[in-house]
């Protein structure tokens, strides 16, 4: 056998160097362009207010209070997303955590004293989330459901029963416990802030370091191919909904507690800017690739978007611009690293 | 260096397979021993995925039986023939390209160790290192570990397939058209990753429209026509002519 002619070939070759710095580079892109806003916010406040942005400890923190609730979305869609998924149900399943939440915590605060009455709530909450993210599960992996369609109906379905509970209107609690949850803090840092960071911590492990999160990527990039493998694809994608539903699900709670009320609307706006968090951290919505840190850059970026223009006194509607600006860049940026990566 | 055992690895007694009215497979038998190349060729219907199914346990056979070193199997499912070590590799390779080699090795079965001594995470330090040594024994030297499949080229795509395979000691491969969709230096590099995989001992069984690349590595040629064995000879005692009027019967 001559070795020549044999497969002994070396898999990317140098010439392609200098691609793969750029794949690199796109790979952070969202990091990029969050320091880029950091930058340009910077810049407009000293020169206008002559006050710093970013190191001012009350805009780091309301960025961060505003990111926690459309990341934890976030974090679910990354997964289902990879997946070659989408979870359309997760900003209702939200609303409707928060709305059972701030029921259940006023109920068993009747008969028990705040803490307790308070962990009944956030139990409550975090359960019923699992309802729905169990039908999609169930519709997409058994009944061949599509996700976009599947998901919607339960959109539909999350959204009246949160209001029929609500009885159309925001449900108040009264709790300390609960309050003190929702705007507490330790050591200086918001709770949820801290509860949040804990969350992402745990999604990353689970992502980057675990079987569930290696069959997530494989199954993104080629169903046949995990199913060979002998990867229980149906199982995998029931546990996929639940999870996504499981962060709505805690977003849902932490709503409640920040707002010391359950609404029904309460993720109705962050559905797109969790989606867009996903897509701008570098996601494809063809599945197969992303990861929990972009996500979090990627909430970021529309947190800092979303915040920095209020503070320098723009428009509040030029954020919607402005994110869909950098969604359309992001996923352009995508399919050049595609064209760039030759994959597919 | 093929070594010829007496003993069949696999060997199939007169197989029938129908669906509904039609006979697919009329009692064909074929033979495979280790260290063995054989070329399952035939025109298009003349059984050869029915063929390479039933062996490989998508399909049970009607009638006759399939014996593997010398036992009588009956596969239920594609893994419980993979558990037996009788490994396919389909045309679509059927690799997760967004994943590293060693994960893909690997997937479904990824070996685990623990982080700080509690924290169980992916041994992504040993798959790379059975990679590395699986590729080497197909003599393919990877410089990335941590590049995804999908960057690389066709042919090596096949050698990440075969890699699987034989890491987890499949005995016979089965490759369907294996070189149909490379460009002919790809198709090279195939064969000669077939001839690397017979002196190891395996017995692959590869089905070709492709009478070169059939005539430069197969040790034997069985023909298939409509469902029958249409005739078996070994290369030495064959030309492409003899093969192709087998084929279409003239």
């Amino acid at each position: 056998m001559s070795a020549h002619t044999s497969t002994k070939s070396v898999a990317d070759p140098k010439q392609s160097r200098s691609k793969q710095l750029i794949v690199r580079i796109a790979d952070m892109r969202a990091w990029l362009f969050l320091v880029l806003l950091l930058v340009f916010f910077e810049t407009w406040s000293r020169i206008s207010y002559g006050q710093t942005f970013v190191f001012a400890a009350y805009n780091a923190q309301s960025i961060a209070i505003f990111a926690v609730a459309p990341l934890l979305l976030a974090l679910g869609s990354t997964f289902v997303i990879i997946s070659g998924g989408i979870d359309l149900s997760v900003g209702f399943i939200m609303g409707l955590s928060a709305v059972v939440a701030a029921h259940a915590t006023n109920m068993a605060g009747v008969s028990l004293s705040p803490f307790p009455a308070m962990l009944v709530g956030i139990i409550a909450g975090l359960v019923i989330s699992l309802g729905p993210g169990a039908v999609n599960g169930w519709l997409i992996s058994k009944l061949k459901v599509p996700p976009f369609i599947g998901t919607l109906g339960m959109f539909g379905v999350a959204r009246g029963v949160a209001f029929l509970l609500a009885g159309g209107t925001t449900v108040p609690v009264s709790n300390s416990w609960f309050a003190a949850l929702g705007n507490g803090r330790f050591l200086g840092i918001p709770i949820i802030v801290i509860i949040a960071v804990l969350f992402v911590l745990l999604m990353h492990y689970v992502l980057s370091q675990t079987r569930f999160g290696q069959h997530t990527y494989a199954i993104g990039a080629s169903e046949q191919a995990a199913l060979r493998a002998g990867i229980n694809v149906g199982r995998h994608t029931r546990r996929l909904y639940l999870l996504s539903a499981f962060c709505a699900g805690l977003g849902g709670v932490l709503y409640a507690a920040r707002f010391t009320a359950g609404a029904a609307q309460a993720g109705e706006p962050l559905l797109l800017d969790s989606i867009a968090a996903v897509v701008i951290g570098g996601a494809s919505l063809f599945g197969g690739s992303g990861t929990i840190l972009g996500t979090v850059a990627g909430a970021l970026v529309i947190a800092v978007i979303q915040y920095g223009l209020v503070f320098i006194n723009v428009e509040p509607f030029w954020q919607f611009v402005a994110v869909g600006v950098v969604i359309i860049i992001s996923v352009l940026v995508d399919q050049t690293q595609r064209k760039l990566g030759g994959d597919r | 260096m093929s070594v010829q055992s007496s003993e069949p690895v696999l060997d199939v007694r007169s197989v029938y397979k129908r669906f509904g009215g039609v006979e697919a497979l009329k009692g064909v038998s074929m033979a495979l021993y280790p260290g063995e190349v054989v070329a399952l060729a035939g025109d298009n219907g003349a059984g050869k995925s029915t063929l390479i199914k039933t062996i490989s346990g998508v399909h049970s056979p009607d009638e006759g039986e399939i014996r593997f070193a010398g036992e009588a199997v009956t596969f239920e499912t594609p893994e419980a023939a993979r558990a037996h070590g009788i490994e396919t590799i389909y045309q679509d390779l059927a690799l997760a390209d967004n994943l590293s080699i060693g994960a893909n090795i690997f997937l479904g079965r990824e070996p685990m160790k623990r982080l700080f001594g509690f924290l169980p995470v992916i041994d992504r330090g040993a798959m790379a290192t059975a990679a590395k040594e699986t590729m080497a024994r197909l003599d393919f030297h990877v410089s990335r570990l941590d590049a995804p499949v999908g960057r690389f080229s066709g042919g090596q795509r096949q050698a990440v397939a075969i890699g699987r395979a034989i890491y987890w000691n499949a005995r016979v491969l089965i490759m369907d058209e294996p070189t149909a969709a490379l460009g002919v230096p790809e198709q090279r590099k195939v064969v000669s990753l077939i001839q690397n995989l017979k002196t190891q001992g395996r017995a692959i069984i590869f089905i070709s429209h492709n009478l070169q690349d059939i005539f430069a590595v197969a040790d034997r040629i069985v023909v298939l026509r409509r469902g029958s064995l249409a005739g078996e000879r070994k290369i030495a005692d064959t030309n492409p002519d003899e093969i192709v009027k087998l084929m279409v019967g003239g």
